[in-house]
């Protein structure tokens, strides 16, 4: 069933080999506008995109996991995210258990990483931690590894890897154009009159316009694979409510990620860089409207991608799974939630362990007083071997 | 001269398209198999944990004896299922899920009993090996459905028939358990399924 949202794909590749040929032509133009050889141009911005693809390939994963201070965890730092995950895992059909990381930030967010199946990693922020309960926990976490299962995380990466060189050829492309290139042309342009007018023409317009437009097919491919993930999802947990909710949440909260970039922006649940106030659903947004994917989460009668797909005309008058995907699922019913309704003790209980374990995870020595069992939460710094209990009085020994 | 490559030609396209369906069939079964093995990890598991939960609570609830009992009960019959079918194992799987969820139903009224670390460490441990039983099943019934729809749809299932690939058994508890499964720990004791 799932597999068939893959055939999605070949849609998906059909846009990367258009951004490939938007890269190809920008070299060609280049190279005739510089040095009257567009072979050299496209060989150049081939190279550039090779030597970018490598890094973002073998580096990628790492790199975007310390830049977003991630850290890894174990599952006794935290049983119920990592037990999420393995659910997950096991609902997807993925045949090895992700990593799972954490960041210690305030703000509600997750992403997924890996380019190949045997080294993923899920990463939530600590602000997710505290405020999801197990539902909706695990429809973030079946988004993430819909991404995964989906092979997002490496059509995003190629995709975005294409856009980058783009952007950057275009950008050395217009600097050298102005200052080192006008000099040059006006003593060599004597023999080649008219034709090289028209090149440098329009060599100008594409370098104005290929990055809008790459970005512009970038984002839509982006903005078309969180809805696909979100059915994806939905039919892991057997549960849209979840995610709807989670998203509800996540929407609600005013705090931004410190440490997300433009580059790492598609991988997240929801966009980190949205600000207040401003209606996301333009085009030169990487995620689609929260609000529109509630709607269509919230409009699904069942939990299969026909059910997705009902709710998405509902709410977007289009089409977005292909057929073959539609043809092959059968119907697939919801299932109840796991908590009826949660108490304020509950989400307590949820803050403290979060807390705990983030300054378990920062070296933290948390100990109790043997007497009267407060407890107490020792920086890693703290010079002393014990220290007198403010409670009782009893000497408390630090390990 | 020409025929004779024509048919040469024919005849290995068709080799060609046998082996691929032929493939795609194994492929299948595999992935019933390795769903299978999912389930009976899970399964395991619960073994494990169950001697350990009896062990927690039963400090703490001295009138609750029936209800420890039926589980244990339920898990010896469960263990002795365990190398039966897929139908009559997921009898013995759903009673025990049931006897489970009345367990951990009764528990919420024993506060003391919900301070313990230890019984909620089990409880979580509990909670999210009941949600990897029912994950694991919900992707062995699809796997099987795919494999099944392969076997019987032509031209697969000609070669499903000369190859003998049988068909697979879905896993089913029975349908009662099946409703309360989710609900391990909130549900009002006693309530009847719907």
């Amino acid at each position: 069933m799932w597999e068939q949202i893959r055939s999605n794909q070949m849609r998906s590749a059909f846009l990367i080999g258009i951004l490939g040929a938007l890269l190809l032509v920008v070299g060609y133009f280049l190279g005739q506008a510089f040095a009257q050889n567009g072979i050299v141009g496209i060989i150049i911005a081939a190279a550039v995109w090779a030597i970018m693809l490598l890094i973002a390939y073998f580096g990628g994963d790492n790199i975007l996991l310390s830049v977003s201070g991630a850290k890894k965890i174990t599952p006794d730092n935290n049983p119920r995210l990592y037990n999420v995950v393995e659910e997950m895992k096991i609902a997807s059909g993925l045949e090895k258990m992700p990593d799972v990381y954490i960041i210690d930030d305030p703000a509600m967010n997750a992403f997924a990483t890996g380019r190949s199946k045997d080294k993923t990693a899920v990463t939530v922020t600590a602000g997710l931690l505290q405020n999801l309960n197990r539902d909706e926990l695990q429809g973030v976490v079946a988004h993430e590894m819909a991404h995964i299962k989906n092979r997002d995380v490496l059509l995003m990466s190629l995709a975005g890897v294409l856009l980058g060189t783009i952007v950057i050829l275009a950008w050395y492309g217009t600097r050298v154009m102005f200052y080192g290139g006008m000099a040059n042309r006006r003593s060599s342009s004597k023999g080649s009159g008219g034709g090289q007018a028209i090149v440098l023409i329009v060599a100008i317009a594409l370098m104005i316009l290929a990055p809008i437009a790459a970005q512009l097919l970038y984002y839509a491919v982006s903005r078309k694979r969180e809805y696909l993930a979100d059915a994806s999802g939905a039919l892991y947990t057997r549960y849209p409510e979840g995610l709807a909710s989670a998203l509800e949440k996540l929407a609600a909260s005013t705090k931004q990620l410190k440490n997300a970039n433009q580059a790492t922006a598609p991988m997240y649940t929801i966009n980190p860089f949205r600000k207040e106030g401003r209606a996301a659903t333009d085009l030169t947004s990487t995620h689609p409207p929260i609000s529109e994917r509630i709607r269509i989460l919230r409009g699904m009668a069942g939990a299969s991608p026909a059910d997705y797909e009902r709710a998405y005309e509902q709410v977007k008058h289009q089409k977005i799974i292909p057929a073959s995907a539609l043809a092959a699922a059968g119907s697939v019913s919801l299932r109840a939630p796991s908590a009826e309704k949660e108490s304020e003790a509950d989400r307590l209980a949820r803050t403290r362990e979060t807390s705990d374990m983030m300054l378990r995870m920062n070296k933290y020595n948390i100990v109790a007083c043997s007497q009267c069992g407060t407890k107490y939460k020792i920086p890693p710094d703290y010079p002393d071997k014990s220290f007198a209990c403010a409670h009782c009085g009893n000497t408390v020994n630090i390990k | 001269m020409i025929a004779l490559w024509i048919i040469l030609g024919i005849l290995a396209l068709l080799i060609i398209i046998f082996i691929a369906i032929y493939n795609g069939l194994v492929r299948l079964r595999n992935q019933v198999k390795n769903a299978w093995a999912q389930i009976d990890v899970q399964l395991k598991r619960r073994f494990d944990l169950i001697p350990n939960l009896v062990e927690t609570v039963k400090g703490y609830m001295q009138h609750e004896r029936q209800t420890l009992e039926a589980v244990t009960q339920a898990r010896n019959i469960a263990q002795k299922a365990q190398s039966a079918g897929a139908a009559e194992r997921g009898k013995a799987e759903g009673e025990l899920t049931a006897a489970l969820s009345r367990l951990l139903v009764v528990a919420e009224a024993y506060p003391d009993l919900k301070a313990n670390q230890n019984f909620l460490a089990l409880q979580e441990e509990l909670t999210s090996t009941e949600n990897k039983i029912s994950f694991s099943r919900q992707y062995y019934n699809d796997s099987v459905l795919r494999y099944n729809n392969q076997t019987q749809m032509f031209p697969s299932n000609v070669i499903a028939g000369m190859m003998s690939f049988k068909a697979g058994e879905f896993f089913q508890t029975t349908a009662a358990a099946e409703r309360e499964a989710p609900k391990v720990s909130f549900q009002p004791p006693n309530q009847p399924p719907k």
